[in-house]
């Protein structure tokens, strides 16, 4: 019974990181008052390119890469919706659309043979045909981990999900203790206010879309080589999008974030295991559907005007901003 | 040292007009200096020209008696200058510790909350407010906010203040705090700029007053050895009646009823709380209280515009409750939008199309059909005249007018009768006279007054507890939705109606 839960908790973390490293960086675009809805396809992409990486050069050039391409995205969807000022639902789902395009034909058998044999000639036959990718090790934290029950779930896992850890700490202190996150704050509550008082909204605004891409991204390399290293077309199935849900659930907040990730984390877990054993196997949506229905009444109880003062909805959250339309 | 602030002559030029005309202004340390004139005499120009936002074409700028250019505000604030925008500029759902560190140019990377907060509330208690570092802006109240704008400026150090109409938002005796607090910053040596139109501010807290009309400086004077009837004088150009001739009510029948309504406010919030309120014929109800407490409300749901969550509106005997808002026009009740450019015209088109934009659908300016263009031509002719607006032609665009001719458009347009042909029964009229100059807002009072000895009933709301006292014949006190009480001419006075407007009376209810 108790390697049961240990092992319940373990997979719960594991599943859970995917979702907050994806919620993190979506966290502080969101502060800074821009909806990253490319969050799904930025994912997408980081999953694939990390495919492709590893077999070539490994883990460590693949979460390069894969953060470098979230990046990238994220530069595009930020010169849509700050520079060009265009609606933000529209471009973000735009770049999921071509997230997930992209990465289907990157990792096509064919098309991502030549990708490897042009990064590297040396690759043996077997490499170039595989759907499959070694995983990140993982690693025991001394002492720590001989915790009974919690040591093996939360300090036996890869490097991946210690850094998850790490960020949402230091994610956490730097928006509400820090300058930074003042501004942060500052420019998606009110641009025109943080403006007047020297913040450059624009340049924080491009500064947080892009650590947004960048954890998206990373969390694709997580979601391929830290927890199912085996290729799949369209392989996130929309966990971009209970990331994105999970952003709203914990309030715009680093740290409530990490206990939704693992609420999140948990429901997935449950909802495998209870199949196991041939329960909800009748129903597995009825758990899938968690997430999405806690969203849905979290969303309800911030539309009360009291409530999301309390909370501290970002105000200006999907509002372009321009100095003339004062 | 002696002279913080030395602006001289000034000329700034936009497109067409002078805005400000060989301006000399001083500003000495330890003086509260009122800066007195009509919307568009061009003290918010100067101003702006002092806090950086504009270069000046002419003239030369000295501050603590050296030549400074400006280039952006940022320039401004290095020199000491620090300016409180009429619009508070607060981020609302930050605490005011953050609000007020945003702009500090030596904040750390890692925020001390606790030595800064300190610092605030050390500033804080030397003007007596009692002010929480760690509170969110939207706890706080109008006055706490404004606080909070000066506790942003004075963080910062600055020794020259410049207010933007500063009383606008507040309740009297939060205005006689923000006062004490400003003779108090005198006292200290800092310099205060304080922008204003009200005539009695000016004597309550300044010790000189520059007064600024058509661009350029009309008199700079001890405050002391000047009077309202002059400064007025000044302002206007013109003698100007303070004190308009008031007949008494005659209580006549009852035109509109209000019995236990509520509403809702934009934001989903009640707005309206029960409120119980009759208006006879021949009578002005002044609404006073600080803006947002429900009066726009108020008057939307009586013009049909809002929709009621609960009570009547009884208008004329006829029970409009969530009627169309032309029904009611037809029952003869006129309706004078706050924000009137906003609200009350359509700017692009003409000032003839906007003039019959309710009579047009009526006899005999159309047969249902067919507008009759002649008969109506020669009417705006009429309305303009009557009304006083001036315009060149009545086919100029409505946005070409001023706001004193834009008001003046809405009351001929509402109360002269085209539309029914008598007198309006009830004319609800809302900040009627916000942001005119003292000559429109003469004209405005005048013909309500006139309206109501020919017999309207008039609901009037405004901030103006001077302009309300005189005009109202009872007052009705608004606070956070509830009429907190009711006044009749002879027992209201400043102190009362304060009272009534202040959280103080709601707290203890």
């Amino acid at each position: 019974m108790i390697d049961w839960i240990e092992s319940v908790l373990h997979i719960t973390v594991q599943m859970g990181t995917l979702y907050l490293l994806a919620s993190l960086g979506e966290i502080y675009a969101e502060r800074s008052g821009i909806l990253n809805l490319g969050l799904e396809g930025m994912m997408i992409m980081g999953a694939a390119l990390s495919f492709i990486f590893t077999l070539a050069y490994g883990h460590f050039a693949a979460i390069i890469i894969s953060i470098a391409a979230g990046i990238l995205m994220s530069l595009v969807l930020a010169v849509m919706a700050i520079h060009m000022r265009l609606n933000q639902v529209v471009a973000g789902l735009a770049i999921t659309m071509l997230g997930l395009g992209l990465s289907g034909f990157l990792a096509f058998p064919d098309i991502r043979k030549n990708i490897l044999l042009s990064l590297n000639p040396a690759l043996p036959e077997q490499a170039l045909m595989t759907q499959e990718a070694p995983k990140l090790p993982e690693i025991s934290i001394p002492l720590l981990s001989n915790i009974p029950i919690i040591g093996r779930a939360f300090f036996h896992h890869n490097v991946l999900v210690y850094v998850s850890y790490i960020a949402a700490l230091v994610m956490w202190f730097i928006l509400f203790k820090t300058r930074i996150g003042l501004s942060l704050r500052s420019v998606g509550e009110d641009p025109a206010t943080a403006d007047s008082l020297g913040v450059n909204v624009f340049l924080v605004r491009y500064l947080a879309t892009v650590i947004s891409g960048g954890f998206a991204g990373l969390a694709g390399a997580y979601l391929f080589i830290g927890f199912h290293p085996f290729w799949q077309e369209g392989m996130t199935a929309g966990k971009g999008f209970i990331a994105l849900a999970l952003v709203i659930l914990s309030t715009w907040n680093p740290l409530r974030a990490v206990l939704g990730a693992y609420l999140f984390g948990g429901i997935d877990t449950v909802q495998y295991r209870l199949q196991l054993f041939g329960l909800g196997a009748q129903s597995p949506y009825f758990l899938a559907m968690l997430p999405y229905l806690i969203t849905i009444i979290t969303l309800i109880l911030i539309s009360f005007e009291n409530l999301r003062k309390r909370i501290g909805v970002p105000k200006s959250l999907g509002i372009p901003y321009s100095r003339e339309q004062d | 040292m002696d002279e913080l602030v030395g602006l001289r002559g000034i000329v700034k030029r936009f497109p067409g007009v002078v805005a400000n005309d060989h301006v000399d202004f001083t500003l000495r340390r330890g003086e509260v200096h009122a800066l007195l004139g009509e919307n568009g005499a061009g003290k918010t120009t100067l101003m702006n020209i002092l806090y950086g936002l504009y270069k000046p074409d002419e003239g030369g700028i000295y501050i603590k008696g050296k030549r400074v250019k400006l280039k952006s505000p940022r320039d401004a604030i290095e020199l000491g200058i620090g300016m409180v925008h009429q619009n508070f500029r607060l981020i609302e759902g930050h605490t005011v510790l953050e609000n007020i560190v945003l702009g500090a140019r030596d904040l750390e990377f890692v925020i001390d909350s606790k030595r800064r907060g300190e610092e605030i509330r050390r500033i804080a208690e030397n003007y007596g407010w009692k002010i929480d570092p760690e509170m969110k802006i939207w706890q706080l109240s109008a006055g706490e906010k404004q606080q909070v704008e000066l506790l942003k400026i004075l963080y910062r150090g600055a020794d020259i203040l410049i207010l933007d109409e500063p009383t606008s938002v507040l309740t009297p005796q939060e205005t006689r705090e923000l006062f004490r607090a400003l003779r108090r910053m005198a006292s200290e040596g800092k310099g205060i700029i304080f922008i204003t139109h009200k005539l009695n501010e000016v004597f309550e807290v300044s010790d000189r007053v520059t007064v600024m009309r058509k661009g350029r400086v009309v008199v700079t004077e001890k405050t002391t050895e000047t009077t309202q009837e002059q400064l007025a004088n000044y302002m206007v150009g013109r003698p100007v009646v303070f004190r308009p001739e008031i007949a008494e009510a005659v209580s006549g029948e009852e035109v509109a009823r209000v019995i236990d309504l509520e509403a809702l406010s934009d934001k989903g919030i009640p707005a309206l709380r029960k409120v119980n309120l009759t208006i006879r014929s021949g009578e002005i109800v002044g609404i006073a209280g600080v803006s947002g407490n429900g009066q726009v409300e108020l008057a939307e749901v009586m013009a049909g515009l809002r929709k009621a969550t609960g009570g009547r509106v009884i208008i004329a005997g006829v029970d409009v409750t969530n009627k169309d808002p032309r029904k009611i026009i037809e029952l003869g009740v006129a309706y004078i939008p706050p924000e009137s450019i906003k609200w009350g015209i359509i700017p692009d088109m003409r000032i003839v199309d906007n003039l019959f934009l309710k009579a047009y659908r009526y006899h005999p300016y159309s047969n249902k059909l067919i507008l009759n263009w002649r008969k109506i031509f020669e009417d705006s002719e009429r309305l303009v005249r009557d009304f006083e607006v001036i315009t060149p032609n009545i086919f100029n665009k409505a946005r070409s007018l001023s706001g004193g001719n834009i008001q003046r458009l809405i009351l001929a347009r509402e109360l002269s009768g085209i539309i029914g042909g008598g007198i309006p029964k009830l004319i609800v009229a809302a900040y009627p006279t916000k942001g005119l100059d003292v000559g429109a807002t003469e004209f405005v009072h005048k013909t309500l007054l006139k309206y109501k000895k020919l017999g309207s009933g008039i609901l009037f709301i405004s901030e103006d507890l001077e302009e309300i006292m005189m005009l109202s014949d009872r007052i009705a006190v608004m606070l956070e939705g509830r009429i907190t009480g009711i006044l009749h001419r002879g027992e209201t006075n400043i102190e009362r109606l304060g009272l009534l407007m202040s959280k103080a009376v709601a707290e203890k209810r």
